[in-house]
């Protein structure tokens, strides 16, 4: 019965990740923001375990329960005390007002599915049809990262990006081998850890995490 | 056996001593003997990588430790230039650093992490060299983001912050989506090798590049260059790379010019090797020419606009690096052989050229060119150290660089003949903006005094000697090595 | 033709949603009341307010146009016509071969238009203010709502409404990802369009706020009452649909008639969840500002868009 509903669920899992991409997009609340992103962590292993056990793939339990530590603990939990240790303001202010980040995030999503279109067609995993969705999670990553002023959200959208990518991975080939699963983990850890630190060093200086501030080089 | 055996053990070595170096110094970092130290794992490194090098200049590739590493003619080449620079900068670094924490501009923890981090961006260079599998050499790439980044905010300046800010996003965004392309490789390489991490390793790969499926490698490779891309500092995704050069400590701006984004490069020419072979026609390459054209001379036309003596450097980097993809693009013998020569040649030269130029902002006290003036008289050895760097970095004859840029242009006279005239005008304005630019700096009016020592330059005009000795004469094993690296780029 | 049980059917379901619409709302305010702590009105309060405007003259402005009079008979008939096609029982309702999505879209923006006419017909400042909001937010909540139903058409094949329930409650069940795209636009869309907390609030009569409220303010009397029950259908017309796209089982099918007997409970269940869920969504938000309004109906329209795309994507 859950076999036969199985991939649907995928499916569905996928759309729910798009989804929460898109309220990431539009979300003012620095707060609602990291809460989204654990939410996507979430979902995430969900579908992985999903994958795993429609397939048999046993490594992708594991994938799983690294997206588990990572992604919807350990990350959400640094990104809580970096803005209380920050003392933040809540809001965040975009670049560019919501409905046209929107308007260009559609964009970015039938881009995503025309570029992913001719990659599932050749695809044989039960999952094929998401990799649109993980291709699109990536852009709207993009799109918020690019979009955004403060440092903080910039983070959560680099973290997203690397969400959209695992999503990417698990849906086209069910996962890396595990060396590199590992490999990215550790990466997306200590870069998080790493602009954790950097986060300081710029309020240290600067008074504020708002990016804006960093646009002194240029070009004359 | 015991000749696998030993190879074994020197890649170990090679491996393990900066990432021992790494812990080490991540402890006694900061203390007075420490940047000797550092010096002693960079010697042991480089002794692993020339006993490496002999190795498989006699034996041919050798792949190690269950086909996790694969070492050949061309990334042993590369191994042997990053050892020797990372052990050159190491030298160049002791003095300098001491002098910039006497000048109360670095503290103790920062030398800690300085000299622990100078170690494992070593290791994770040699990593994404010696590794034969793409995911790990992503995760190696991403790897030297992470250690270089606090080391451009090392001194906590509003500017450094915000370049290492810039070079972290950027290149954080950028290898990205080389994860994605690899993710592709993997997609496109289980049909054919079926699930597994040998679907990744890159002489399962090579041997079987023309069944991988052409459309998925055509996207993966466009993901690859993009990601990758930004590590070269190839136009239009170069803007982290002038800040992080200026902002930086002068060793890192060295290490940056002179390694990462060769490794970059290098692992841009194995994706281009394989995407080729997938697609049957020159669809990487005829890329990877656009993007260099592209870079040469977009930078070429910025040289002239900068202010900052690292800056201009850094640009003259994007202009050296695009030269490079070129002549990578353009494929064939004599083009790779080109720019493997070129590749060398830059990262001595440019290397030495920011040693020198380290020193001269140091004793200048800024790096704004029209603040640096006379150097020649206030301190002849930097100042004739600049003036002999930026000749051989311009293509005089006889550097070596002048032979290596003379082989790009005629093979791209014989091969792409619409290219020359953007490439010779580009290398023109290059030329007359940087030596406009250097040459009072070096020789112009002063009234700063002649400074009683001088520093060690050791590094500087070793690595001169070096270009100008293979611009004059070129060992036939050494071409013959180069020869074979070039066969392998295709 | 129409048959004799098909008439009883069909006239059985108007009843139902003519009589049943003002205990929905009498029901939401109930919920919305206890949710805030507050002694909560009775059931039955809709209707006890309905019999006194009844009962009451009508008072009308000097300057006031015919279409002043009729257009609350106007916009009844409407909101009781949609009521009529939106499958609450069963699927086989003579009017429902004869009315579609499009036509359901149609005959709301055609109330929408009466209202917004009756609202300026007086002069007042406050009736033409409210006029003109009630268009801006129609005029954006429309091709969302458009687009939600697209969807649903998308995935059965027919823009009529009982097709899509038939095939969504009694084919074999497949897990449809666009809908829950298309459920949070058509929610988005729902509270904007019956005039609730956070783009309208139903229980202000601020000036700076006030949507719907602002174009009936000349009304009275009898008039009122059509209005105000028309709103209550309205909110109906629009949870049924809500119920009909994504949670359609219980709907009988064919001319089922013990089907039909079965599905009252059913649907007096899922009204009931429906309404506490509104009563919590405008419990836990806060009203947005006017000139907020068009980002959230964008948002709503961007989702229904996304849908759209993910069915395409997903479903094929």
């Amino acid at each position: 019965m859950l076999l036969h509903y199985g991939p649907q669920l995928v499916n569905l899992l996928a759309a729910i990740l798009l989804l929460l991409a898109f309220a990431m997009l539009s979300q003012r609340r620095i707060l609602s923001l990291i809460n989204l992103f654990a939410a996507q962590g979430f979902v995430l292993f969900l579908s992985t375990m999903l994958v795993a056990w429609l397939t048999g793939q046993n490594h992708l339990y594991g994938s799983a329960a690294l997206t588990l530590a990572l992604k919807v603990i350990a990350l959400p939990w640094i990104l809580h005390r970096l803005i209380r240790r920050l003392e933040v303001k809540w809001d965040v202010e975009t670049l560019l007002n919501i409905p046209s980040v929107m308007l260009v995030g559609i964009v970015l999503v039938i881009l995503a599915f025309n570029l992913a279109l001719p990659i599932s067609q050749l695809a044989g995993t039960v999952t094929r049809s998401t990799l649109g969705i993980a291709l699109a999670c990536v852009l709207l990553s993009f799109l918020m990262m690019i979009t955004r002023s403060k440092a903080v959200p910039q983070v959560i959208g680099f973290l997203a990006m690397e969400n959209g990518l695992f999503f990417a991975a698990t849906s086209a080939v069910y996962g890396m081998p595990m060396v590199v699963e590992f490999g990215v983990a550790l990466d997306v850890l200590v870069g998080a850890l790493i602009l954790g630190i950097f986060l300081f060093q710029i309020r240290e200086r600067f008074d504020s995490v708002d990016t804006r501030h960093l646009e002194k080089l240029k070009e004359q | 056996m015991l000749e696998a055996a030993l190879t074994a053990w020197e890649l170990a070595l090679l491996l393990g001593s900066p990432l021992l170096g790494a812990a080490m110094l991540a402890v006694f970092g900061h203390r007075a003997r420490a940047p000797e130290l550092n010096a002693a794992f960079s010697v042991l490194t480089l002794l692993a990588a020339a006993a490496l090098v002999a190795r498989i200049v006699v034996q041919g590739p050798v792949t190690l430790a269950g086909e996790q590493f694969f070492v050949d003619s061309l990334n042993v080449f590369l191994v042997a230039l990053t050892a020797f620079v990372a052990l050159t900068t190491a030298l160049f670094s002791r003095p300098y650093m001491r002098i910039e924490r006497d000048h109360g501009r670095v503290t103790g923890a920062g030398m800690r992490l300085y000299h622990s981090m100078y170690q494992l961006f070593t290791f994770v260079m040699l990593l994404v060299l010696t590794t034969n599998n793409l995911g790990v050499m992503w995760v190696a790439m991403e790897a030297a983001t992470l250690t270089t980044v606090l080391l451009v905010a090392l001194y906590r300046t509003h500017a450094s912050l915000e370049a290492a800010w810039k070079y972290f996003i950027l290149c954080g965004v950028g290898i990205a989506q080389a994860l994605l392309g690899t993710i592709l490789v993997y997609f496109a390489a289980e049909k054919v090798l079926g699930a597994g991490t040998a679907s990744l390793l890159w002489t399962h790969l090579d041997p079987v590049k023309d069944k991988l499926e052409p459309t998925v490698m055509s996207i993966a490779f466009v993901f690859l260059l993009v990601g990758y891309g930004t590590k070269v500092g190839l136009v239009p995704l170069h803007n982290w790379l002038p800040d992080a050069h200026a902002e930086g400590p002068t060793p890192i701006s060295a290490v940056l010019s002179g390694l990462l984004l060769n490794v970059a490069l290098y692992a841009l020419i194995r994706c281009k090797v394989i995407t080729d072979g997938a697609l049957g026609r020159p669809f990487a390459s005829t890329l990877l020419m656009g993007f260099g054209l592209l870079s040469v001379a977009v930078a070429a036309c910025f040289l002239s606009r900068q202010r900052d003596i690292k800056r201009m450097f850094a640009y003259s980097s994007i202009e050296h690096m695009g030269l490079m993809t070129f002549a990578f693009g353009m494929g064939g013998p004599v083009a790779s052989f080109a720019g493997l020569l070129h590749m060398t040649m830059h990262s001595l030269t440019k290397s030495a050229i920011f040693f020198a130029v380290g020193h001269a902002a140091q004793k200048a006290g800024t790096q704004m060119m029209e603040d640096i003036r006379g150097l020649a008289r206030v301190n002849p050895t930097v100042g004739w150290g600049l003036m002999l760097g930026t000749a051989a970095i311009l293509g005089m004859p006889p550097f070596g660089v002048f032979a290596s840029k003379f082989l790009i242009l005629t093979s791209a006279m014989a091969q792409q003949p619409w290219a020359t005239p953007i490439l010779l005008l580009s290398l023109g304005i290059a030329f007359a903006s940087i030596f406009g630019k250097v040459q009072p700096m070096v020789f112009g009016d002063t009234t700063a005094r002649r400074l009683p020592h001088s520093p060690a330059l050791v590094p500087v005009f070793t690595h001169l000697a070096m270009v100008l000795l293979l611009g004059l004469y070129m060992p036939p094993f050494l071409a013959d090595w180069y020869r074979q690296a070039a066969r392998l780029i295709g | 033709m129409i048959s004799a049980a098909g008439f009883a059917a069909q006239f059985t379901e108007l009843m139902l949603a003519v009589l049943l619409a003002p205990v929905l709302t009498g029901w939401v305010n109930q919920c919305r009341a206890w949710l805030q702590n507050k002694s909560a009105p009775g059931l039955l309060q809709p209707y006890r307010v309905l019999a006194k405007l009844f009962r009451k003259e009508v008072v009308l402005a000097h300057n006031a146009s015919p279409l002043f009079r009729f257009a609350p008979y106007l916009i009844f008939g409407c909101l009781a016509l949609a009521a009529a096609i939106v499958p609450t029982l069963g699927t086989d309702l003579p009017l429902n071969a004869a009315a579609d999505a499009i036509a359901l879209v149609g005959l709301l923006a055609l109330a929408r238009l009466f209202i917004a006419l009756a609202g300026m017909d007086i002069g007042t400042a406050f009736g033409s203010l409210g006029a003109r909001r009630e268009m801006l937010v129609g005029f954006l909540a429309e091709p969302a709502l458009l687009m939600v139903l697209f969807t649903a058409s998308l995935i059965s094949g027919s823009s009529s409404l009982a097709t899509i329930v038939e095939t969504l409650a009694h084919r074999e069940l497949v897990i449809h990802p666009s809908l829950a795209f298309a459920g949070v636009a058509f929610t988005m869309v729902s509270l904007a369009e019956n005039a609730r907390i956070p783009v309208d609030n139903p229980a202000t009569h601020l000036e700076l706020t006030m949507i719907h409220e602002a174009m009936v303010l000349e009304y009275s009397g009898r008039h009122l009452a059509m209005i105000e029950w028309a709103a209550s259908l309205k909110l109906f017309v629009y949870s049924c649909v809500g119920l009909a796209l994504f949670f359609p089982w219980g709907i009988a099918e064919g001319g089922d008639w013990l089907g039909i007997v079965l599905a009252l409970p059913v649907l007096l269940v899922k009204l009931a969840l429906g309404g506490a869920g509104l009563a919590l969504i405008e419990t836990v938000s806060a009203k947005m500002r006017i000139f907020r309004a068009p980002e959230f109906l964008g948002t709503a329209f961007l989702l229904a868009v996304l849908a759209m795309l993910v069915h395409v994507l997903l479903e094929h």
